[in-house]
C-alpha cells in the first residue's frame, strides 16, 4: 500500500551486502510494478462499471439514521 | 444465530425522496411478485417483542424511550415474511432483511447472500413499475454525512452465563476483530469531515460501552433484551457494532469467530485480563490506523496492537476447543479457527496478502490504485464513489461483486445454493416449520413471527396462535412427516390440537 522503490540502483564500487541489498530491492521493486500492473488491470474493470459524475452521486447519497 | 441488515436506498439524483415511502415500495414489491397466484396475506406478529427490555435486569419505560427504539409497534409499514423464513420489511428509513435462524457461520453466510439477492431482486422490479425512479440499494452503512444504520448479528446464548461476564468478555473482541471484518470508509468522523480512509463503516458512530440504545449514543454491548424464545432458558444476544460485509470470507469469519468467542465467555474461561482502559476511543482509533500498528491500552497498564489482542482470543479458542471437542471438533469449527490464525498472520506479514478475502483490504487496493495511477487525495469524489458503490446490490454495478466475477474477491458460497436459499428455509431450526407453513399454506397465515405462525382458517371463528419457542424445534427432521399428512392449515391446526379437539 505505501509507495516502494521505482528504480534500484547498482554500483560496482559497493560491497557484496550492499550488491544483496540491491538485488533485493530490486526484486521488490519488481514485484511492486507486477502489483500495481495487476491492480490497473482491475482498475480499467472497474472503470467500465462506475457511474460517472462521482461528486454528483456521492452527494446526492442521503440516508436517514437507522439502528 | 442470523443477520439482519438494513440497506442503504436511494434514487439516484434525487436526494430528498422519501426513505419510508421508497423504501416500502422495494418491500411490497418483492411481495407482490413472490405471491404469484397464491397471495399471502400474512402480517408480523409482534406481540412477542420486548426492545425496552434491558439484559441488565430493567425495562426502559416507553415515555424515556427514543422512538427508533419502539421496534415493537406496528406502523402498518410493508412487511413480509418469506418462504426461506426470513423477515423482509421497512425499519422506519431502510428496507431491511432478517435472515432466517441457521446453526453455522457457513449458513449465515448463504442466508445473507440470499437477502442480498432477494434485495436486488426487489429494487429490479420496484424500478420496472411504470413510471417509478430506478431505486438504488447498497449494502453498506453510512452516508458519510453524519447517518449510520446497522448490520446486525443475532446469537442465540444461555440465560445462566451472567450478563457482566459477556460485557466484559466482548469488548476488547469488539474493538479489534474489525481488522477482519471491518468493511472499509473514506471519510473520518461521524459526518466524514475528515478526509483519510479507516477500517470500519460503523466504528465513529459508537459512543457508550454499554447500553440499550440503537440510533444514538450508540453501546459497544447493546443490552436489548428479547429473546424471542424462552426467557428462562435463552438469551438472544443482539451485537450492533459490526459492519455489512460483501465478501464471504469476512462475514464467515465474523460470525464463527463471535460464536466461539461467546462459547469461552459461557464455559466459563475468564477474559478479563483483556479489558481495555477506554474501549469507546480504542474503538476509533483501530479503525483509523489502517496500518495496524496502534497499541491499545489495557486496563493492567500493559499495551498491545489490535492483531495481538485477537490473537489472545484465537489462541483461548484454539485451546478450547481442543482441550473440550478434541478431534471431536466439527469441520466448520476446525475451520474457523485456521482461517483466523492465518488471516492474522497475513494481516501482521503484509495486510495486502488479504485483499482477496477482507473488505477493507480489497477497498483499500482498489483506493489506493486510483490514487496512484490518476494522483488523487482523499477527498476526491471519485474514491467516496468506490467506497459506496462497493455496496451496490446490483449484481451488474457492484464493485464487490464484480471483483467475485473476476476472482480478485473470493466465493464461499455458490449461485445454486444461493438461488436455492431465496426460498428455501434452513432445515435444522424452526425457520423451517415457519418457512414451510408460508409456503404450503399461504392463504391461511394471518401474521407470523420467529417464535410463532397465527393461522386464520374459514370455519374457525378464531386466529389460531401456533408458539415456536424453541428456535431448535420445528425442524425439517421434526415436522416434514407432520406437514406431509397435512394438506390443509386446517389438517395441521387438528393435528397439532390433538385427536380429542379434532373438528366435526
Amino acid at each position: 500500500m505505501a509507495g516502494g522503490q521505482e528504480h534500484a540502483h547498482q554500483s560496482s564500487e559497493q560491497g557484496e551486502q550492499d550488491q544483496t541489498d540491491a538485488v533485493v530491492a530490486s526484486d521488490v521493486a519488481e514485484r511492486k510494478e507486477k502489483l500495481d500492473a495487476d491492480v490497473d488491470a482491475i482498475l480499467d474493470e472497474i472503470d467500465e462499471v462506475l457511474e460517472e459524475n462521482a461528486a454528483e452521486f456521492v452527494s446526492s447519497f442521503v440516508q436517514k439514521g437507522g439502528e | 444465530m442470523g443477520i439482519e441488515t438494513e440497506y442503504g436506498i436511494s434514487v439516484p439524483g434525487h436526494p430528498n425522496v422519501n426513505a419510508m415511502t421508497a423504501s416500502s415500495q422495494i418491500v411490497n414489491a418483492y411481495a407482490n411478485d413472490m405471491a404469484g397466484t397464491r397471495p399471502s396475506r400474512a402480517r408480523w406478529d409482534y406481540d412477542e417483542e420486548t426492545p425496552l427490555r434491558d439484559a441488565r435486569g430493567f425495562d426502559m419505560t416507553r415515555a424515556d424511550a427514543d422512538l427508533g427504539q419502539l421496534t415493537d409497534a406496528d406502523l402498518g409499514l410493508a412487511n413480509a415474511v418469506l418462504t426461506n423464513g426470513a423477515r423482509l420489511y421497512v425499519d422506519h428509513a431502510h428496507p431491511e432483511y432478517s435472515s432466517p435462524e441457521v446453526l453455522s457461520p457457513m449458513d449465515a453466510v448463504l442466508y445473507d447472500r440470499a437477502g442480498e439477492l432477494v434485495m436486488a431482486r426487489a429494487a429490479e422490479l420496484a424500478s420496472a413499475v411504470p413510471g417509478a425512479q430506478p431505486i438504488r440499494l447498497y449494502k453498506n452503512n453510512t452516508d458519510n454525512k453524519g447517518a449510520s444504520y446497522g448490520t446486525h448479528e443475532n446469537y442465540l446464548m444461555s440465560r445462566s452465563t451472567l450478563f457482566t461476564d459477556i460485557v466484559v468478555g466482548l469488548i476488547p473482541f469488539f474493538v479489534t476483530r474489525q481488522v477482519i471484518t471491518g468493511a472499509g470508509r473514506v471519510g473520518i468522523g461521524q459526518d466524514g469531515r475528515q478526509d483519510g480512509f479507516q477500517l470500519s463503516q460503523r466504528a465513529d458512530y459508537f459512543e457508550v460501552e454499554v447500553g440499550l440504545e440503537t440510533t444514538l449514543k450508540r453501546p459497544i454491548i447493546n443490552t436489548r433484551d428479547e429473546p424471542h424464545a424462552d426467557p428462562l432458558h435463552h438469551r438472544r444476544l443482539h451485537v450492533i457494532v459490526g459492519d455489512a460485509n460483501m465478501s464471504e470470507t469476512a462475514t464467515y469469519l465474523k460470525m464463527g469467530m463471535t460464536a466461539l468467542v461467546l462459547a469461552l465467555i459461557e464455559s466459563g474461561i475468564s477474559l478479563s485480563d483483556l479489558t481495555l482502559q477506554a474501549p469507546v476511543a480504542e474503538i476509533h482509533r483501530v479503525s483509523h490506523d489502517p496500518t495496524l500498528q496502534h497499541k491499545v491500552e489495557l486496563a493492567d497498564g500493559r499495551t498491545m496492537t489490535a492483531l495481538e489482542v485477537q490473537r489472545n482470543y484465537a489462541d483461548r479458542a484454539s485451546a478450547f476447543v481442543a482441550d473440550r471437542l478434541g478431534t471431536d471438533a466439527d469441520a466448520q469449527t476446525v475451520d474457523v479457527l485456521t482461517r483466523w490464525h492465518q488471516m492474522l498472520d497475513s494481516l501482521e506479514r503484509d495486510p495486502l496478502e488479504c485483499a482477496d478475502e477482507l473488505d477493507w483490504v480489497a477497498k483499500l487496493q482498489l483506493l489506493d490504485g486510483y490514487r496512484r495511477r490518476d494522483g488523487l487525495d482523499w477527498s476526491h469524489a471519485r474514491l467516496h464513489l468506490v467506497d459506496l458503490q462497493y455496496a451496490d446490490v446490483q449484481p451488474e454495478k457492484g464493485l464487490a461483486r464484480r471483483l467475485e466475477r473476476l476472482g480478485k474477491l473470493k466465493r464461499l458460497t455458490d449461485d445454486h445454493h444461493a438461488r436455492a436459499a431465496i426460498t428455501d428455509p434452513p432445515a435444522n431450526t424452526r425457520a423451517w416449520f415457519r418457512g414451510e407453513c408460508l409456503r404450503r399454506y399461504p392463504e391461511s397465515i394471518a401474521a407470523a413471527s420467529w417464535d410463532s405462525v397465527v393461522f386464520d382458517v374459514a370455519g374457525r371463528t378464531s386466529l389460531q396462535r401456533v408458539p415456536t419457542l424453541d428456535p431448535t424445534r420445528g425442524t425439517q427432521a421434526h415436522v416434514s412427516a407432520l406437514l406431509d399428512s397435512c394438506p390443509t392449515a386446517d389438517d395441521l391446526l387438528d393435528a397439532l390440537a390433538g385427536p380429542q379437539l379434532a373438528s366435526n
